[in-house]
């Protein structure tokens, strides 16, 4: 019997990996690792979980066991955060061009310094390169749902490659809410045991990570690019069957909220998203037309998605939980990318959130009012920083 | 929506408070959240937690800025907390203390209910007598002056919960909620 149990993000992601019947999790538990493979820990010792624990010395040895255990054809997983997740770096690269569908778990936590714990999406969106589908939760239901449709999607065939499911920290990682804990039959029957083509096998010995020429290296790239193209597809497929086994939807690539023939797009990623909810609601009853698109798989990105979106929309108003460095936030640069050369519609980059900076619905309010006042008076700068020190009056008010 | 905030010290279990709570309220079927506010933990220091309860789904995954209830712990917190920040004109204060509500003075025109929790808890042999652990006593305290949920309800979640001790932190949460003091509790 499936069971509400009220339980933090971090146990939701161990009990997704424990539903998911992964062989093998390797992990390393020291700050800034969470409770997630504490859990897991506890699992196997207490026989609740049949898997292979393997403790090793870094977040980089916990890929690299990961990576081993795919390759031998177990289902592999592990968990990190910020910096475990910088040193992992290497390995993430190494998976993807692998073609090794392991999964792991991220909570968003800044980078420092100064030294912080708390959630920020620059770790993750630093990793946005490495060839990993990323998707980005909500609450810590979509946690659970995540882990196990990522095994399902990244194990196709088709695919093969690994993914990062991430959740905030502190807003989803250690608050505890009601989430539906699936009987394991209805997870067996949607995510069937993993059986790669190509394994390590003494018997039928195969070479793996061999040298790539010049004449052969960017076909393989291309390979994984092909795969990336067609995982938007797959990923709206498994959403869906996962939609009617478990008579849940996770929200695909972009869920909706409240969008059709909205003048005012709002963009949100992330624990945010379910704040901004409330905010589009009572906007909404105010007499705005505005809606929200909470982007929710950031790789591959949803193009298309994107463009469908904004036909008809005036304005975009995107808050970035992450800032590039001499470019801006993530998710707007990304988003002006998708739309160059198919609409033309003021977009304005919100910067919020850094480093836990709490974003009241007051804060996300103005925001979203400040993206509604651009229909008239017109783009008046393409970034902002939301309630820094500088200017919290604004926003906070 | 009711929203609840609780001011701890390291170690007296304000997080498992904010817990026990939502746990009782989810019972009761609503839906709940339960967080912490997270600085560098350690025994002693000042602890936050929160906890929301509402009969639709709670959305909103911001920090508790104006409360319906607050809940001191540790009297000395008093001294270094500003623990009425943002509470509601018609919100609540339930403060673990021996004296009476009308002795107490926090500069707010709230309703002020005292219950004599760290006894309680040290009576029940929860934690030491330098530092009881009074999570489960001030709980009971809570839902008699708010009536948020029923105290059979909570006392199950105690006893079903607790780490350690269950009968004890179960007889704790009864007795003060049997023992506080309120204007409007005779």
């Amino acid at each position: 019997m499936s069971e509400m149990k009220i339980v933090s993000g971090n146990f939701a992601a161990a009990y997704g990996a424990k539903l998911s019947r992964v062989e093998v999790v390797a992990a390393y538990p020291i700050t800034p690792q969470t409770e997630v493979v504490e859990k897991i820990a506890e699992l196997v010792s207490e026989g609740e979980m049949d898997s292979e624990y393997i403790k090793v010395e870094s977040e980089h040895s916990a890929m690299a066991a990961c990576i081993a255990a795919s390759n031998a054809g177990a289902r592999a997983y592990t968990a990190s955060s910020a910096h475990g997740l910088a040193l992992m770096h290497e390995l993430l690269i190494w998976a993807s061009g692998a073609r090794l569908p392991v999964v792991m778990t991220n909570i968003n936590r800044a980078m420092g310094p100064p030294w912080s714990v708390w959630a920020d999406h620059h770790d993750t969106l630093a990793q946005k390169g490495t060839g990993q589908l990323q998707f980005f939760c909500e609450n810590n239901q979509e946690v659970l749902d995540s882990v196990i449709m990522a095994y399902k999607i990244c194990e196709d065939e088709e695919i093969m490659l690994p993914a990062m499911v991430v959740e905030d920290a502190f807003i989803l990682s250690h608050t505890k809410e009601p989430v539906e804990i699936y009987d394991q039959e209805l997870v067996d029957e949607f995510l069937p045991s993993y059986d790669p083509d190509y394994k390590l096998d003494v018997d039928q010995p195969l070479g793996f990570g061999s040298l790539g020429m010049p004449d052969w290296y960017m076909d393989f790239r291309y390979k994984i690019a092909e795969a990336m193209e067609k995982a938007p597809e797959k990923i709206k497929k498994v959403n869906k069957e996962f939609e009617e086994v478990f008579g849940r939807d996770p929200g695909g690539l972009i869920e909706e909220y409240k969008t059709d023939g909205v003048d005012v797009l709002i963009v949100t990623m992330g624990s945010i998203s379910s704040t901004s909810k409330d905010v589009i609601d009572e906007l909404r009853e105010e007499g705005h037309n505005i809606g929200l698109a909470r982007l929710r798989t950031f790789r591959p990105f949803p193009v298309e998605e994107f463009r469908k979106l904004t036909k008809g929309v005036n304005v975009v108003g995107v808050m970035d939980r992450s800032y590039t460095f001499g470019h801006g936030g993530d998710a707007a640069r990304e988003i002006k990318d998708a739309l160059y050369g198919h609409r033309d519609v003021i977009l304005k980059d919100y910067i919020v959130g850094l480093g836990g900076r709490d974003l009241t619905p007051k804060i996300l309010k103005n925001v979203m009012l400040d993206a509604i006042s651009l229909q008239d008076k017109g783009l008046d700068k393409e970034i902002e920083w939301v309630d820094l020190k500088i200017n919290q009056e604004r926003w906070r008010r | 929506m009711l929203e609840i905030r609780f001011h701890g010290r390291g170690g007296q279990g304000a997080v498992t408070a904010s817990e026990f709570l939502a746990r009782a309220a989810f019972e009761e079927g609503n839906d709940v959240q339960s967080f912490p506010m997270y600085g560098v933990e350690r025994r002693g220091a000042p602890v936050t937690a929160f906890t929301r309860i509402d009969s639709k789904a709670v959305r909103n995954k911001a920090q508790i800025h104006e409360p319906d209830v607050v809940i001191v712990m540790d009297m000395a917190l008093l001294d270094a907390v500003d623990v009425t920040a943002g509470l509601k004109p018609d919100g609540k204060v339930i403060l673990n203390t021996g004296k009476a509500p009308g002795e107490m003075d926090l500069g707010v025109d709230n309703a002020i209910y005292t219950v004599d929790a760290s006894s309680i808890a040290v009576q029940h042999r929860l934690g030491s007598k330098v530092a009881p652990i009074v999570n489960t006593a001030i709980l009971g305290a809570v839902v008699r002056a708010t009536e948020m949920v029923n105290i059979e309800t909570l006392v199950d979640v105690v006893r079903e919960n607790a780490p350690a001790k269950k009968e004890e932190n179960a007889k704790a949460t009864k007795q003060a909620y049997e023992e506080v003091r309120g204007e409007d509790i005779e």
